[in-house]
């Protein structure tokens, strides 16, 4: 891979698309939009890369979900995903091991039975097991509360940062400005479309994507969009490296606790708690975190009892009311697109989503995903039951 | 000139890998970090982050007690899962980036 110079100076006077965030969600789409010939792209980031959500989260990418759009969405970013490193010519330390969930409640039998029918009639090769099965490919679990599993071993984890230098460098190659420590405070509308004025100088837009994640509804609120998305964080920890010994991501679905190997060998854990979840986006890290996710890791791995933490940290998501991702075009503001609410599943979503809202934006093909995701589905009074809602959420 | 002098241990990073990735652009210690993995490993940035810092400061001219270290993350040292997971006290909130 080339490695090119993120963009120096201020962002040229005027371009077709401005994207707002250089995490991983505008990056892809920056990178599918010039790759398909629309390089009059200036992407705007406030930070470092990686600083938001992208540069925080564990890595996980799976197809087992409780929805067909999400099964079929997921299996063309493993398509992706395994082309990365060829297409891109960067090592992302993609690895499919698996995901193993357990479940620890009789309850949660039916949904993943019926989870996993889901995903076998669609072509993903997920099975039911049972706790002794489990064992076999976990022999350190102790699954004396486990009353059944599933796991698809084609599921997998990568490493996130060389995925956004890949989709940077491949952008800034194709010519689309990448500005880092470039803060978008104001967006006028114009009649050509917007004016961005950034803390490195105005651009004129002709399209605008609002890529900022956890900060999308500030971005929204720039052009008189109140989003229903949410900050939430969401902490993780590493371990000390460990030879190769846990093939799988393995998660539990009553606590949300979740852990894998990576490839530099170190344990990558979180788990749900709760939050005082405002407005404000939140990075810091908390003892109760490390103290919960602790107690379950060590009750449903007691090997990983004398293992040493690394480091904690956390990172900021939009969780939208319902869990599902809001894009598309809110009324009123033609013109701006949203690409955000992707919750703690994000990052394994970007580069089908990016490649989705690129052929749209270049070629007006629409994918159905659009038209399930728009904002104005909650101000619509939805039928209660309604089939389409994802269950299948960790973290 | 080519430099494969180390400058951290705990995942092989080399004085030319941290000089190459302030020439291509990523300039602040958190951006060296992230893009060369330094500081990531058991030692936590202990041993390395003063000689990253120096760098970046070299690279900019920028006074060294000007450049920013990148954010330590807790805990202090290295400690056993087993020790938190016997913990009572856990409501403390560190304000962090
Ligand atoms: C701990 C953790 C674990 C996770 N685990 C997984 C996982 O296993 N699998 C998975 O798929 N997903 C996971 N996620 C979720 C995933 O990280 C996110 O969904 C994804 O990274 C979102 O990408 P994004 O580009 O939309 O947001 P971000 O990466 O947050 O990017 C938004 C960017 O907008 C920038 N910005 C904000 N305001 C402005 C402004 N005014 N001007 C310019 N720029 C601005 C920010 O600096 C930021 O870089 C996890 C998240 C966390 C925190």
């Amino acid at each position: 891979m080339k490695e090119l110079t993120p963009t120096v100076g201020p962002p040229k006077r005027s371009c077709a698309i401005a994207i707002v965030g250089g995490g991983v969600m505008g990056l892809s789409i920056a990178y599918q939009l010039a790759r398909r010939g629309l390089t009059d792209v200036v992407v705007l980031e406030r930070g470092y890369l990686a600083q938001g959500a992208s540069g925080r989260n564990g890595g996980g990418v799976r197809m087992q979900w409780s929805t067909e759009l999400n099964v079929r969405l997921m299996q063309e970013s493993f398509v992706l995903c395994r082309h990365f490193a060829l297409e891109i010519g960067v090592n992302v330390w993609f690895r499919q091991g698996g995901y193993l969930f357990l479940a620890t409640r009789e309850a949660e039998r039916e949904k993943m039975e019926r989870n996993v029918a889901l995903q076998n009639r669609v072509g993903v090769p997920t099975r039911m097991l049972s706790p002794e099965e489990a064992r076999a490919i976990v022999p350190e679990l102790d699954v004396s509360r486990v009353v059944c599993a599933c796991y698809n071993p084609k599921d997998g984890v990568l490493f996130p940062w060389p995925f956004l230098w890949g989709y940077a460098h491949q952008a800034l190659a194709r010519g689309v400005e990448v500005h880092l420590f470039t803060e978008v405070s104001a967006i006028e509308r114009s009649s050509g479309g917007f004016l961005l004025h950034t803390s490195k100088g105005p651009v004129k837009a002709e399209r605008v994507v609002n890529a900022a994640g956890a900060w999308s509804p500030q971005i929204a609120r720039l052009v008189g969009v109140e989003l229903p998305d949410r900050p939430h964080r969401h902490e993780i920890l590493s371990t000390e490296p460990l030879k190769p010994f846990l093939t799988p991501m393995v998660s539990v679905l009553s606590s949300g606790l979740y852990f894998s190997q990576s490839m530099r060998g170190e344990i990558v854990t979180g788990i749900t708690v709760e939050d005082h979840d405002d407005d404000q986006v939140k990075m810091g890290s908390r003892l109760k975190f490390l103290t919960t996710l602790a107690r379950e890791l060590v009750r449903v791995m007691p090997r990983l009892a004398d293992v040493k933490i690394l480091r904690q940290w956390a990172g900021p998501y939009d969780v939208s009311p319902d869990g599902a991702p809001i894009l598309g075009e809110p009324p009123g503001v033609p013109g701006f697109y949203l690409a955000c609410g992707f919750g703690g599943h994000g990052f394994m979503m970007s580069p089908v989503i990016g490649e989705l809202y690129a052929e749209w934006l270049t070629s007006g093909r629409r994918h159905q995903v659009f038209d399930e995701s728009r904002l104005d589905r909650f101000s619509k009074v939805r039928p209660p039951g309604g089939n389409g809602h994802e269950e299948l959420i960790i973290g | 000139m080519s430099s494969k002098a180390i400058v951290c241990r705990c995942e092989d990073v080399t004085l030319d890998d941290v000089e190459h990735t302030i020439a291509i652009g990523y300039r602040s210690v958190e951006e060296v970090k992230r893009y060369t993995g330094l500081g990531t490993g058991p030692c936590q940035g202990k041993e390395c982050m003063v000689h990253a810092a120096l760098l970046c400061a070299r690279a900019s001219g920028a006074p060294p007690e000007t450049i920013a270290p990148f954010t330590s993350r807790p805990p202090v040292a290295a400690a056993p899962l087993r020790i938190f997971a016997a913990a009572e006290k856990d409501d403390d909130d560190q304000a962090q980036r």
